[in-house]
């Protein structure tokens, strides 16, 4: 198997706490990983570091081999969807114009038509940003993700305020870019049941690493489950 | 009060230099808007105060200092505003006021030059020499340029800066281009509007043009369209009427604001 992101004793100090205390596991081509944890676990810092947008750790991370602190070229083969997009509601950009934004090569324009079929917003190509629902909201920067043929998706707790409905559909789409694309997924999550569904490795965060491997591993060990479904539900209570 | 006064030459430079000012200011102010960053034009206009009153002291052409003076407090207030974590709208208030007190305590110093300050203040298209149109001209066309060719980095960066820096873009790197584009405009533009009314060409086309909930290419086009018909409506009425250009320019944009607002809360404008 090969392995494209080896993350090794990743630690993260804030002035008064870790928020990661040596992290070490790796990801295999292919595998669909799911993060889970409370809120206040390190998720995010960890999403930060291996993106770049923080080199305050300690420890290395690499992507295809090579150091992230050392070249940032990995990024080329990553897409990122964040959390909940930040942006000025009236912001004058239309669906494909923030598709457009990510693009890399502006010879491959014919891929934003495409990659919206795909993902079911093509007549919404030329609707403003701000006047879509949070799913197909979401569905737009999944495209925006996916338009220079990443070979990672990233994905931070991507359902977060957002309907039923588009959630299943969304679960889908994740479905197909793995099995059928063959993209390496890397998507946090609060939700065990959807990640039970479909990721095929779980990483267990709160701060430290819990546990790391096969999710029919995680899944036969009940005390674990138990323990992060009652962490996920009790999140609110981490601070005390 | 004919046709005539389009056979003047010193209208032709007023309204060839007045529309390529409308394009500059409507294309840096849309990114300005956009960043939450709409005060920062007047705030360099504000700083190239003190450029202008240290070039009349020194005998300098006021706009040489001016340019000098603005693009360096801006990067200076960029760099201020990144290091010490303050905001924006502080940042901006910090340059306003250095500017003006700048040119104040100057002007004090060599004993007052009231009449040619006043039209760096309120603007004086009509007096624009065949070298400042030409200048006028250059520096739309450079900056014009840098902005085609950075178009989807600029785009991306002020609409995201995390999610744009995940992306490989140099975002440290387009918010300095963003802030030395806006300080060349800002000065360029005093000949036409003055340093008291320049925001109002950053800001007001844009967000009339903002209203009418189109992608970002057209919405600069309105945006364009509009300031260009204030411009070139408010030099020829300013002159026929022997009125100030600079306060019926942002009069007429005002208008086109107002009417489109008009227009939305009739309901004849899709909500956004």
């Amino acid at each position: 198997m090969l392995k494209i992101v080896e993350i090794d004793h990743l630690t993260f100090k804030y002035p008064d706490v870790k928020a990661l205390d040596d992290v070490t596991f790796s990801v295999n081509k292919g595998d669909f990983l799911g993060i889970i944890g409370p809120n206040g676990a390190g998720k995010s810092t960890l999403f930060a570091s291996m993106l770049g947008l923080t080199t305050k750790y300690e420890g290395t991370i690499k992507f295809f081999g090579q150091d992230i602190r050392k070249s940032k070229d990995y990024l080329k083969q990553i897409g990122y969807v964040p959390q909940k997009p930040i942006f000025e509601k009236n912001f004058p950009a239309t669906v494909k114009d923030i598709v457009h934004m990510s693009l890399r090569k502006e010879s491959n324009k014919n891929k934003i038509d495409e990659i919206l079929q795909q993902l079911w917003i093509h007549e919404l190509g030329n609707r403003r940003i701000g006047e879509l629902s949070g799913g197909q909201q979401q569905r737009v920067f999944i495209a925006k993700a996916l338009v220079n043929d990443p070979q990672i998706l990233i994905l931070d707790e991507p359902v977060t305020g957002i309907d039923r409905q588009s959630i299943d559909l969304f679960y889908s789409i994740l479905r197909e870019l793995n099995s059928k694309q063959k993209i390496t997924i890397i998507w946090s999550s609060h939700d065990l049941d959807a990640v039970n569904q479909l990721a095929n490795h779980v990483a267990c965060l709160n701060r430290t690493l819990f546990f790391h491997g096969e999710s029919e591993k995680f899944f036969e060990n009940d005390e674990l489950v138990k323990q992060y479904s009652e962490a996920s539900m009790q999140e609110h209570m981490h601070h005390h | 009060m004919s046709f005539e006064i389009l056979t003047f030459a010193f209208m032709h430079r007023a309204l060839i230099s007045g529309v390529a000012i409308a394009i500059l200011c409507s294309v840096i102010g849309l990114f300005l808007v956009l960043r939450r960053y709409s005060l920062f034009g007047d705030a360099i206009a504000h700083s190239s105060f003190g450029g202008i009153a240290l070039g009349l002291m020194a005998g300098v052409y006021p706009l040489w200092t001016a340019y000098g003076v603005s693009l360096v407090s801006a990067l200076i207030i960029t760099r201020i505003k990144e290091k010490y974590n303050i905001s924006g709208d502080a940042s901006v208030a910090v340059l306003l006021s250095s500017g003006i007190a700048i040119g104040l305590v100057i002007i004090g110093f060599s004993g007052g030059f009231t009449i040619d300050i006043f039209s760096f203040l309120f603007g004086s298209i009509l007096l624009v020499s065949v070298n400042d149109t030409i200048l006028i001209l250059f520096l739309t066309g450079i900056i014009l340029i840098v902005v085609l060719l950075w178009y989807r980095q600029l785009l991306y960066s002020t609409f995201n800066e995390e999610q744009a820096k995940v992306s490989g873009i140099p975002v440290e790197k387009i918010n300095y281009l963003i802030v030395f584009m806006a300080g060349l405009t800002v000065v360029t533009s005093i000949q036409l509007v003055g340093v008291l009314l320049i925001s109002a060409l950053f800001v007001i086309p844009n967000v009339t043009a903002i209203m009418y909930g189109k992608g970002f290419k057209q919405t600069a086009i309105l945006s364009i369209s509009f300031s260009i018909f204030s411009v070139v409506i408010g030099i020829l009425v300013s002159y026929i009427f022997d009125i100030t250009p600079a306060g019926t320019i942002v009069l007429l944009s005002i208008g086109l604001l107002a009417g489109t607002m008009g227009i939305k809360s009739s309901g004849l404008l899709s909500k956004n």
